[in-house]
């Protein structure tokens, strides 16, 4: 039996999973990760086109600070985040970026005097001032009021994930490739580690550790057409759903990116837009300002995509073999800047679709469709990342319902929370393990490590039969979640889905495998994974099938309005009997009377169509009394957001951030 | 790069393909290493990532790849394609006319099975060996205003910081494959990329300590077939170079 023992144990490689272990590293403890791939292959790594951070350097920043950047993000979530959690990201997110550019990540920087930029389609030259010469620069993003996102071309998640794993190469963190978590291992509600499959040998071994944080990634790969990398399969948010003790949050909070490429589905950022291209439709007409006046292309990535279906349904789409699609065209911000800014985005479209978007008019434009890119729900978490149910495991980045995307995130958002929640969480989970002793026996850990080994040697065993194999079961369920638990979404839908997926997790725990080889067997893989990403898979169909509202990224076309009377509330979701086929679905309310900004419009998306809460109007005149009478006294508005609604972060992370000109007001 | 778009559906597509791929388990005693032939009906716009997951899932559940972003970007899937090392991601079946291809991991590193290589080791190996991290003794508060950095500068870090690390400037190495100690095209870029970063507070003197030998700077025959299939394009010839004359005159 190998057993390693260790302070902090950290499962998942990526931009979250190895700043946290940076985090408790630094911070004294004996820190292991582990990772399906070598780290720097990460997910992380595929994030395009930056990271939110509210510096305020340049000249189209000014004005940005903290606030402003809340506000933003509460606003792109629809109100479903918690507030509290944005807040402090919010204030650890300059903090992050400082700390990134120390460790090596090559920032694009600011240029002064002027500088050629295309703005709603039209080229401007804007000034950038003496002062802000080489330091950060940023650009325009979605659903923002300020250019905010910080970039190294279009490859940040790259720099920013080399940046860290680098650091994490320089404190001599243990960083154990190939390892696959299996099960949790838990003595009544406390975990003490993980059961890890050794992905070269087919060992079966156990990390035993004061405290486990799951920073998985998403779970995108439940969907057949999906930006994201083949790894990201949701076995780690199904480890804590197998504790039937952990939960996770808002699972139908699914984020489906407007601008992946046909047919491969890789994705072309949303700096396309952010740098001044535009969506076209059959006729080449640019139809988004028709749909929303004020943001035009860039609008939430949740409206944006939903205004493509509605006017790729109105006949406006492109036909071809891969289904109707729309055209991104970049072509208008000229072949330099493309070619500096956009070059991966160009390597891809020539590469995969032979299309040169630098090339001007139709010839350059780039066949788009939207598609599944981004989970919002997750293992839920307490603000310190620490699971409300289950001590000693934590869990951050797209991993975590951390919640600080709610229904719909914001791009930019999510590397940004990688890398601040991996400095917060992992400052909890090192004063975490510093106050704990562990007492295991470890007869508890053989027993997991031979239950983990009878089960694998129980599907290897089952006789051959006729049927789906486990390829067919996996590819069905991805043609269910993109067929029927898409961008909209009703009812009949939902029931055939929530049905169907049932019965395929049935048949996956039957399934036989053709080669009975206990190591690097992939067909075993995916007999022991399928039916876990099932279990994903059903809890995302059924939670969206209850929750009869549309808000944010979920939209139900039988139930149009946000309703915020009777769905102010996070899904949270529990697998407590392994033999089930549905799990049990719970609700924890949002309290509009805590909230700082109490729910309104977004100022984007459809107008009329929410059901409100007599709450937000009361909550807004009480906000609006707070600040004008602390505005009165003199207070500043560090004093004022604090009576509206007081937060904890650690000292350092709390700090005000400086910025050109203003100082740290 | 290919010259038509594949979203016009005239495209040929319908060939059969004939793969033949390296199947070998070094850790089954029972394993033999031999060339196993697959057929299969090309799709328009085919990629190996394509190819290789219907062979897996049709005709042979047991065959080893690796991919993660299957878009060019993580650089795991770095295989010998006819000889070649490539991204097999980034690789098209319309590229081959005749239809034929044949695939074999890459050498130069530890065989897993089939397709499959441990780059990951290797490189974290060549990470701490250069000391692949910005090495500075200024403390730093992060709540000010970062410090300064030339656009021009930050962008010539940018560009050398592209390396993916996919491990292809090594598998096609001569020096590589006769020193297994050898760092490696990616390691001197490495090296090069944080002599450019202002962050850095290392000497050339340093980096000599790290890279002035052999197996170092000096090992590199200049045969750059690094650079010939490097997908990134980055320029290992002119950095190489670079770093050669400066570590030729630390002393």
């Amino acid at each position: 039996m190998k057993i390693n023992y260790c302070d902090a144990l950290v499962i998942g490689g990526g931009l979250a999973g190895l700043r946290v272990a940076v985090q408790t590293q630094e911070k004294g403890l004996n820190t292991i990760v582990l990772s399906l791939v070598p780290v720097k292959r990460s997910h992380s790594a595929a994030a395009q086109g930056g990271m939110q951070a509210s510096l305020a350097n340049s000249v189209m920043g000014e004005g940005d600070n903290e606030d402003v950047h809340f506000g933003d993000t509460v606003k792109g979530s629809d109100w479903g985040c918690d507030q509290i959690v944005a807040r402090m990201f919010v204030t650890t997110s300059p903090k992050a970026i400082r700390e990134l550019a120390n460790w090596g990540v090559p920032w694009s920087r600011i240029r002064k005097g002027p500088r050629k930029v295309v703005i709603n389609a039209e080229p401007t030259t804007i000034v950038e001032r003496d002062e802000a010469h080489g330091l950060i620069n940023a650009r325009d993003f979605g659903g923002t009021k300020k250019w905010r996102t910080c970039y190294t071309s279009d490859a940040t998640g790259h720099t920013m994930l080399y940046g860290v794993a680098n650091r994490a190469l320089r404190d001599d963190v243990e960083i154990h490739e190939r390892k696959e978590l299996m099960r949790l291992i838990m003595e009544g509600n406390r975990c003490y580690g993980a059961v890890v499959r050794d992905q070269i040998t087919g060992e079966i071994e156990a990390y035993v550790a004061r405290a486990t944080c799951i920073a998985t990634g998403g779970w995108g790969r439940v969907y057949r057409t999906t930006t994201n990398a083949v790894i990201c399969e949701g076995t780690g948010q199904a480890a804590v759903l197998e504790t039937g003790i952990g939960t996770l949050g808002n699972p139908e909070a699914v984020q489906f990116h407007p601008t992946p490429i046909v047919p491969s589905g890789i994705l072309l950022t949303e700096g396309c837009r952010g740098d001044g291209g535009v969506l076209r439709d059959v006729d080449g007409y640019r139809f988004m300002p028709d749909y929303e006046p004020e943001k035009k292309d860039l609008a939430s990535r949740d409206v944006v995509s939903r205004r493509m279906m509605e006017h790729i349904r109105k006949g406006k789409g492109v036909p071809s073999p891969f289904g109707d699609h729309l055209w991104l065209d970049i072509s208008i911000l000229g072949r330099e800047h493309i070619e500096k800014n956009l070059r991966d985005i160009q390597e891809i479209a020539m590469t995969f679709n032979g299309i040169d978007p630098a090339d001007p008019g139709p010839k350059g434009w780039m066949p788009v469709r939207p598609a599944q890119h981004y989970s919002m729900g997750g293992i839920r978490t307490k603000p310190t990342g620490e699971s409300p149910t289950i001590e000693g495991l934590f869990s951050c980045g797209e991993a975590a319902c951390w919640d600080l995307h709610g229904f719909n995130r914001l791009g930019g958002n999510s590397v940004a929370e990688t890398v601040v929640s991996g400095m917060i969480v992992g400052s909890y989970m090192a004063d975490f393990c510093k106050s704990q002793e562990i007492d295991i026996n470890t007869k508890l850990i053989e027993e997991y490590l031979e239950a983990e080994k009878a089960h694998l040697d129980e599907i290897l065993a089952r006789p051959e039969k006729e049927g789906m194999t486990i390829f067919e079961i996996k590819r069905r369920m991805q043609d269910i979640m993109d067929e029927k638990v898409g961008v909209f979404r009703n009812g009949k839908d939902l029931e055939d889905a929530v049905d169907e997926l049932q019965e395929l997790l049935r048949k996956s725990r039957e399934v036989s495998v053709r080669y009975k080889c206990v190591m690097a067997n992939p067909e075993l893989e995916e007999a022991y994974r399928v039916p876990k990403m099932l279990k994903i898979a059903i809890s995302i169909a059924y939670s969206a099938l209850l929750r009869t509202e549309s808000r944010g990224a979920h939209y139900r076309e039988d139930f149009t309005n946000r309703d915020d009377l009777n769905w102010l509330k996070r899904t949270i979701v529990r697998w407590t009997d392994p033999n089930a086929t549905l799990p049990e679905v719970g609700y924890e309310a949002l309290d509009i009377m805590q909230m700082e900004m109490p729910p309104a419009f977004r100022g984007y998306g459809r107008k009329g169509q929410i059901i409100e809460n007599p709450l937000s109007a009361k909550r807004q005149a009480e906000v609006d009394e707070i600040r004008k009478r602390l505005e009165a006294e003199g207070k500043d508005r560090f004093e004022i957001q604090d009576a509206l609604m007081h937060f904890e972060l650690p000292e350092n992370y709390k700090a005000k951030n400086e910025r050109l000109g203003v100082g740290y007001a | 790069m290919p010259k038509h778009k594949i979203m016009t559906p005239d495209q040929s597509s319908g060939r059969e393909l004939t793969f033949e791929i390296l199947k070998y388990n070094p850790r089954d005693p029972h394993s033999k290493p031999h060339l196993e032939t697959y057929k299969i009906k090309e799709t328009p716009g085919m990629t190996l990532f394509v190819a290789l997951n219907m062979i897996r899932e049709d005709l042979d559940p047991d065959l080893a790849f690796d991919f993660v972003c299957r878009a060019g970007i993580c650089g795991s899937c770095g295989m010998m394609i006819n000889g070649r090392p490539q991204l097999a991601c980034r690789t098209r079946t319309a590229d081959y006319p005749d239809g034929k291809i044949r695939l074999m991991p890459m050498p130069a590193f530890e065989l897993i099975k089939d397709l499959s290589v441990i780059t990951g080791q290797w490189m974290d190996g060549m990470s701490k060996r250069v000391e692949s991290w910005i090495h500075s003794k200024t403390e730093h508060d992060i709540t000010r205003i970062e410090e300064p950095v030339e656009p021009d500068v930050a962008d010539a870090t940018f560009e050398l910081d592209r390396c993916i690390e996919c491990g292809i400037c090594v598998a096609s190495c001569a020096t590589a494959l006769m020193r297994p100690d050898f760092v490696g095209a990616v390691g001197l870029n490495r090296i090069a990329r944080f002599e450019m970063d202002p962050h850095d507070e290392r000497t050339d003197a340093d980096y000599f300590e790290l890279v002035g030998d052999d197996a170092g700077i000096f090992g590199c025959m200049t045969l750059l077939a690094c650079e010939d299939h490097c997908p990134k394009n980055l320029p290992l010839q002119e950095k190489i170079a670079y770093m050669r004359r400066k570590m030729a005159k630390v002393k």
